[in-house]
């Protein structure tokens, strides 16, 4: 187990900057999650803690020492790829024995390291198999293991869930949290999907430009987004934005919700809500539309559970509330989190 | 329209039937393998039946008769004492060269897959062999190992191997001929091993010798622990293809050194032509040609074999 440490690092690939500065310190065996757009500098981040690519600029810290310029051998990681990357010609025993034999374990012990690996991720039955022959749940596994067989510091996963199906996923899932809890290293997990971010991490880091626009837990991230990106990037469907004296008002579509099923609360903002669609999600329906009274461009989505019974019909003006207290303010230039000033909705 | 009107709509029917001939894979198929088809029944299998035909008669160049004799033809091309000769030195040229075609090719491959600047200018250089044609670049070796003229002989005498004004007669000693056939001989299938393992290189995905990277291994152990071994089917393509060019070629034997000195570096093709056209025996020299065809087919049943394997992975 170590603390990961990354000083103003930075990585150019010719002119453009694909890591832009980044400054991060992850918990004694945290899970941390680098979440955000395809080309934001999540893998490239990944990569330069692994010692796969060389910083132009900054240090990188394991467990206190500069690793910046070791090779990726000197730095104890252990790395999952996207593609499971498993050694095609080898058995499932070899290759989770690999790193063993570079690490110059003696040969008679690895056969029992091995078996210990297999079986906290349920595959000894498979390891005189080939990669090729396995499921992609299996080759994940064995990636795994293989990770896991020589107690690295640090876990590197690099979206080890994107190609595993929809059902799949899910209860890997479970079980990628549940092994990391276990085994108590510390992880940083490279995602696009921000609910595996949600579900997994102990904290988020949102990236977008090579940037970390905003670092911390799942609650923080979704209740109090720092900037616009965050506040649309995470969450389905993205927070709505409505632009009111100079500043952006922003509050969640399932916070947004028909005053006749809601009930008058204290401190709650009603909205004349023009509908303009609804889709029926069976769990959920979603409402689109506009509020007229307040910015009649934008666009609105609220989330109604399929607890909610109020009827909702097309070209109906209907009133919706959301508690005063969801309400969240941005600049409208820079997208920062700002204070309500003038643009304060009063109830 | 009346009972006696033609049924229109199956006429125009008809007619686009027609139209949509070569649409039809039963068509379509057996028109476009024809030409190829043809080719390889004039230039390949009629040759070969006659080389059969030849291999079993006592035909020569200057008469017209032909009888079969049985074996008669391959014992008599056996019996020769070249023959054992060139039997070995076919198997020596054809082993050492592409022992050395294999090591070199994948040094190069690795060379040239990393990034430096000029890279195309050195790929352009190692093709270059290639795109000779054999007869020309034998030509030009001829000179380059001339017994005068060498510019090798420079460096002889500079090393101090010869004494100055010496020569090395290059092609006149059968250790230094032999020598210098196999290195023709590796000089020229080399550019095409070459491209052949760098398409397999970069057939290798890059995760894989990251990941071995980050597994820890260093340099040696990833060559042989994973790119080696995941390259080996390449590799077994490439020697199939300098065996095959290698083992019947026999242009390089006959301009460099005419199967010299003596018969010191006479190969099977070499020997079956001068046997054969030459020497105006030609059932001898077809039979002599033929002893290379079991050798040649379990090459080509390898071949065929790898081609449908790498087909279904």
């Amino acid at each position: 187990m170590a603390v990961v440490e990354t000083r103003s690092l930075r990585k150019k690939f010719g002119a453009t900057p694909a890591v832009d500065g980044i400054d991060l310190v992850t918990g004694e065996g945290e899970y941390l999650v680098l979440l955000g757009p395809s080309g934001c500098g999540k893998t490239t981040l990944l990569r330069l803690i692994a010692g796969l690519e060389q910083p132009s600029e900054g240090d990188i810290l394991i467990g206190g020492q500069v690793v910046t310029r070791l090779p990726p051998r000197a730095r104890q990681i252990a790395m999952v790829f996207q593609s499971y990357a498993l050694y095609p010609h080898k058995t499932v025993s070899a290759n989770i024995s690999f790193p063993l034999a570079a690490a110059g374990v003696p040969r008679e012990q690895r056969p029992e390291m091995v078996r210990w690996a297999a079986s906290r991720l349920g595959i000894d039955h498979l390891l005189d198999r080939r990669p090729r022959q396995l499921s992609g749940g299996e080759r994940q596994r064995v990636a795994l293991a293989r990770a896991l067989v020589r107690e690295p510091q640090v876990f590197l996963l690099d979206e080890p869930l994107s190609n595993l199906d929809a059902k799949l996923r899910s209860s890997a899932r479970d079980e990628l949290k549940e092994f990391q809890q276990r085994v108590g290293v510390t992880t940083i997990y490279v995602t696009h999907d921000q609910v595996e971010a949600m579900g997994l991490g102990d904290r988020i880091a949102v990236l977008n430009e090579g940037r970390i626009q905003q670092i911390g837990t799942p609650d923080e991230i979704y209740h109090q987004p720092a900037n616009t990106f965050v506040a649309t990037f995470v969450g389905s469907p993205p927070m709505n934005l409505l632009t009111r004296d100079g500043k952006l008002l922003g509050f969640r579509p399932e916070e947004f919700l028909p005053v006749a099923a809601a009930g008058e609360r204290p401190g709650q903002v009603t909205f004349d809500f023009a509908v303009t669609r609804v889709e029926n999600l069976g769990s959920d329906r979603y409402v689109y539309g506009h509020l007229p009274d307040v910015d009649a461009e934008a666009k609105v989505i609220a989330k109604l559970p399929s607890t909610v019974a109020t009827p909702v019909t097309v070209g109906d003006r209907v009133p919706f509330a959301v508690n005063g207290a969801d309400l969240r303010y941005f600049d409208q230039k820079s997208g920062a989190r700002a204070a309500a000033g003038n643009a304060t909705v009063t109830p | 329209m009346t009972a006696t009107d033609p049924p229109a709509g199956e006429i125009t029917l008809g007619a686009r039937r027609n139209r949509y001939l070569l649409d039809r894979e039963r068509v379509l198929g057996p028109a476009l393998m024809a030409p190829a088809i043809v080719y390889l029944l004039l230039v390949v299998a009629y040759p070969l039946v006659l080389a059969f035909v030849y291999a079993f008669s006592d035909v020569t160049t200057g008469s017209q008769s032909l009888h079969f004799t049985g074996f008669k033809t391959f014992i008599a091309a056996v019996d020769d004492p070249v023959f054992l000769t060139t039997l070995r030195n076919t198997f020596v040229i054809t082993a050492t060269s592409q022992v050395l075609v294999v090591v070199l090719s994948t040094v190069l491959a690795f060379v040239l897959t990393a990034k430096f600047r000029g890279r195309w200018f050195v790929r352009f250089l190692i093709l270059m062999p290639w795109t000779t044609p054999v007869a020309l670049s034998a030509v030009i070796w001829l000179w380059m190992l001339d017994s005068i003229f060498s510019p090798f002989d420079w460096f002889a005498q500079l090393l101090g191997v010869v004494p100055p004004g010496g020569h090395v007669v290059f092609l006149g000693q059968s250790g230094l001929a032999m020598g210098s056939v196999i290195a023709l001989q590796t000089w020229r299938i080399l550019p095409l091993a070459t491209v052949i393992l760098m398409a397999g290189l970069s057939a290798i995905p890059a995760d894989i010798s990251d990941a071995a990277e980050v597994d820890g291994a260093g340099f040696w152990r990833r060559l042989f622990g994973i790119t080696l071994p995941l390259l080996s089917p390449v590799i077994t393509v490439a020697l199939l293809f300098g065996i095959v060019f290698t083992f019947t070629d026999m242009a390089v034997v006959y301009i460099l050194t005419g199967g010299g000195p003596g018969n010191a570096t006479q190969v099977l093709s070499s020997w079956a032509f001068y046997k054969g056209i030459n020497g105006g025996n030609l059932g001898v020299g077809a039979a002599d040609a033929l002893i290379m065809f079991p050798v040649l087919l379990g090459l080509a049943a390898i071949m065929l074999r790898m081609a449908s394997r790498a087909e279904v992975s």
